[in-house]
């Protein structure tokens, strides 16, 4: 293995480490919070998706979508953090981060709510969304993480 | 299958990053859960929840509709009746944007048991838009020349009364004493002699009478109420509301329509007791400007938010007041003022202390507006021990120097700029402490309320209380003592304007303490400026 290939995985490694954690502290955080609810981020939804997600706030719905929003939440932090399964980790993160960039959206001609800095059509969620694709593309769990035990045990058993 | 060290340092690294976070979560969470039980515990304020009134069963209860303006049209609505043109406007409106919601919302509105029966406007282009919208084959609306055959037609159970100010006592006063029902917009009565003159025909009614005071339905009114009760604020010695309008159509320069004329606006009726002057199409449509027909700043927009107050407080009539503006900001021949403050005094009124018996005691009210600027300055309710923000959401922040919360300031569970309580019908939950999520929302003003996140129009819930009382019997939340209040406070604002001077009231006896030489409804009445006139002195 050269020695730029290396550094590449450490960093990729850290990226996705960090990625982990990020997405594990939010999905914990409401999981350990009954009164949770995402019926105020998507109620207030803006752009050309608002429909769709102002269809999500029903009755019926807001419960499942809160659910579902924890568990996605906890499958990216847990396979990023453990460094398993993270392609399947970094498709529900790329889906799940797209949700949130379309809800609200940083397109010229919207009001930007509760945001830190300023942003013009690129955001954080949006960085992060790429982030996770380049996470897909390079996959290191078998270099640092669960991953590395399993391709071993396998190893391991093909000798 | 054999793991070194190294393979295990490698594939597991992951896992303390894993427990750590997870841990770090967990505790933040239930932390700040716990810190929230633990002030909600001690605050034990319960929010409000949405009235039950019983059905409005039997026979459609018959309206007859007096006055079909601007505001009679939002009446009519309330009780499940749009013209053509205004679902027209609407379509168009939500077509090019989709946020406004309002022929949605009206669609949606729950059906009311009621029968539009009959319509008296003395401008024929309204009343004929109220038969051609609302009669049908089956129910023929009829045309009223005068209020009087309306009242006495006997084909009305019940009358809507949206006319301007000085014709709110005479038509309220003419149904009361048919037994017919009454639902009368703010202020109730256009003098003080008046009031009284309604109240005892309240008083020895059958019938039903209600005052538009619509904000008694939004449900933040009525959780205030509660955090009041609790002593949550400790005494509030001061309270701060306002207007702040800057349009044409705050100023009440409302469209003149262009076929209005002598020829179709029966214009001494319109008069009634007004001073005779020649036909005057802006007195006809901008007749809020004038103390003839409507009561200025203190009896069209401090009545509302008095009584919101008085709602939430029981306060009652002022001991005294003092009012002071001008008309600065529309000088187009009105002659209400378009600034105005006024100091209500009530020095015996006390919400409740945290301090030495006797300390606290006493509030002002003070009111303040103006038509010549937007700016939205909150209503704000000041006490010892915390300070409520009341608006369609609550918020409460704990006071630095409070009594009661000292020891949670002190051990820093409470923070002086940090929400203690904060109650948005719009959201799911309430929340203690302020999130993100509850700042989301916007504040979407005071037409309306929620009842389970769905926004509804609180004229219809108020007008469906009505109804209900109608049917059912029981109590408006509005009715005439607290039309009394609000109609005595509002008029006592605009003659202490006028005078120049402090008008006070005799709760012994229940009236105005008499300043020698004034006669209080003729300087109610004088038209020409605000100052006195000689035929005011007695």
């Amino acid at each position: 293995m050269n020695q730029n290939q290396n550094k590449l995985k450490a960093s990729v490694t850290l990226l996705r480490i960090f990625i982990g954690w990020h997405f594990l502290f939010e999905g914990v955080v409401k999981m350990y919070n009954p009164e949770w609810t995402s019926f105020g981020y998507l109620a207030t939804a803006q752009g050309p998706f608002e429909w769709f997600f102002t269809m999500l706030i029903g009755d019926a719905t807001i419960g499942w979508v809160d659910t579902l929003n924890i568990i996605a939440l906890m499958v990216v932090g847990v396979t990023f953090t453990l460094g398993i399964f993270e392609r399947l980790g970094a498709i529900v993160g790329i889906g799940l981060l797209a949700l949130y960039f379309f809800a609200h959206p940083p397109f010229p001609g919207l009001t930007q709510m509760n945001v830190e800095g300023n942003y013009w059509i690129i955001n954080k969620n949006l960085i992060e969304l790429v982030a996770c694709i380049v996470i897909y593309q390079l996959p290191t769990g078998a270099y640092f993480g669960l991953d590395y035990l399993r391709k071993n045990k396998l190893k391991t058993q093909e000798q | 299958m054999k793991w070194t060290r190294r393979d295990l340092l490698i594939g597991l690294g992951g896992l303390p990053v894993l427990g750590a976070v997870w841990w770090a979560g967990a505790a933040t969470s239930v932390g700040s859960q716990k810190k929230r039980s633990e002030i909600l515990e001690q605050l034990n304020i319960k929010p409000s929840l949405p009235p039950a009134v019983p059905g409005i069963g039997g026979d459609p209860v018959r309206i007859g509709v007096i006055g079909f303006g601007i505001r009679g049209e939002q009446l009519t609505r309330a009780l499940g009746f749009a013209t053509d043109e205004w679902k027209e406007e609407m379509r168009l409106a939500a077509e090019e944007d989709p946020n406004n919601k309002r022929l949605e919302d009206f669609e949606a509105q729950e059906r009311l048991n009621v029968k539009l029966v009959g319509i008296c406007d003395v401008f024929d282009v309204r009343a004929e838009k109220f038969i051609n919208s609302f009669s049908t084959d089956d129910n023929q609306i009829k045309r009223y020349v005068t209020y009087k055959d309306m009242i006495q037609s006997g084909d009305v159970d019940a009358v809507v009364i949206a006319t301007p100010d000085h014709w709110h006592a005479p038509m309220s006063i003419e149904a009361l004493n048919n037994n017919v029902h009454v639902y009368v917009e703010k202020p109730m009565t256009h003098t003080v002699a008046e009031t009284y003159t309604l109240r005892n025909a309240a008083e020895n009614s059958e019938a039903v009478f209600a005052v538009g005071h619509q904000h008694r339905q939004t449900l933040s009114f009525s959780t205030a109420r509660d955090i009041v009760d609790k002593g949550t604020l400790g005494h509030v010695s001061l309270i701060q509301t306002n207007t702040n309008r800057n349009d044409d159509n705050g100023a009440w320069n409302y469209d003149i329509h262009e076929k209005a004329s002598p020829e179709t606006i029966d214009w001494e009726q319109f008069l009634g007791s007004a001073p005779t002057v020649p036909f005057n199409k802006n007195h006809f449509f901008r007749w809020r400007k004038w103390w003839s027909y409507g009561s200025g700043l203190s009896g069209d927009l401090l009545s509302h938010d008095y009584d919101r107050l008085n709602c939430v407080l029981n306060m009652g009539i002022p001991a005294s007041v003092i009012s002071s503006g001008g008309i600065y900001t529309h000088n187009d021949g009105r002659n209400v003022p378009d600034v105005i403050q006024v100091n209500m005094e009530f020095p015996d009124f006390s919400t409740g202390s945290s301090q030495a018996k006797g300390k606290e005691n006493g509030m002002t009210f003070c009111y303040s507006a103006t038509l010549g600027n937007g700016f939205s300055r909150p209503t704000i309710l000041m006490g010892h021990d915390a300070t409520m923000e009341l608006g369609n959401r609550l918020t409460v922040w704990p006071d630095g120097a409070s009594t009661r919360y000292a020891d949670m300031l002190e051990a820093e569970k409470m923070r002086p700029n940090v929400p203690i309580y904060q109650y948005d019908p719009a959201a799911k939950a309430t929340d203690a402490v302020s999130s993100a999520t509850s700042q989301y929302f916007a504040d979407k003003g005071l037409m309306w309320t929620y009842i389970d996140g769905v926004r509804v129009d609180s004229t219809f819930l108020h007008m469906r209380e009505w109804l209900s009382v109608i049917k059912n019997g029981g109590k408006v939340s509005c009715g005439i003592k607290e039309g009394f209040e609000e109609a005595i406070s509002a008029h006592m604002a605009g003659l202490s304007w006028k005078l120049g001077r402090k008008i006070e009231w005799d709760a012994a006896s229940q009236t105005l303490k008499p300043i020698e030489g004034i006669d209080f409804d003729q300087v109610l009445l004088a038209n020409e400026n605000w100052n006195i006139q000689p035929e005011m002195v007695g």
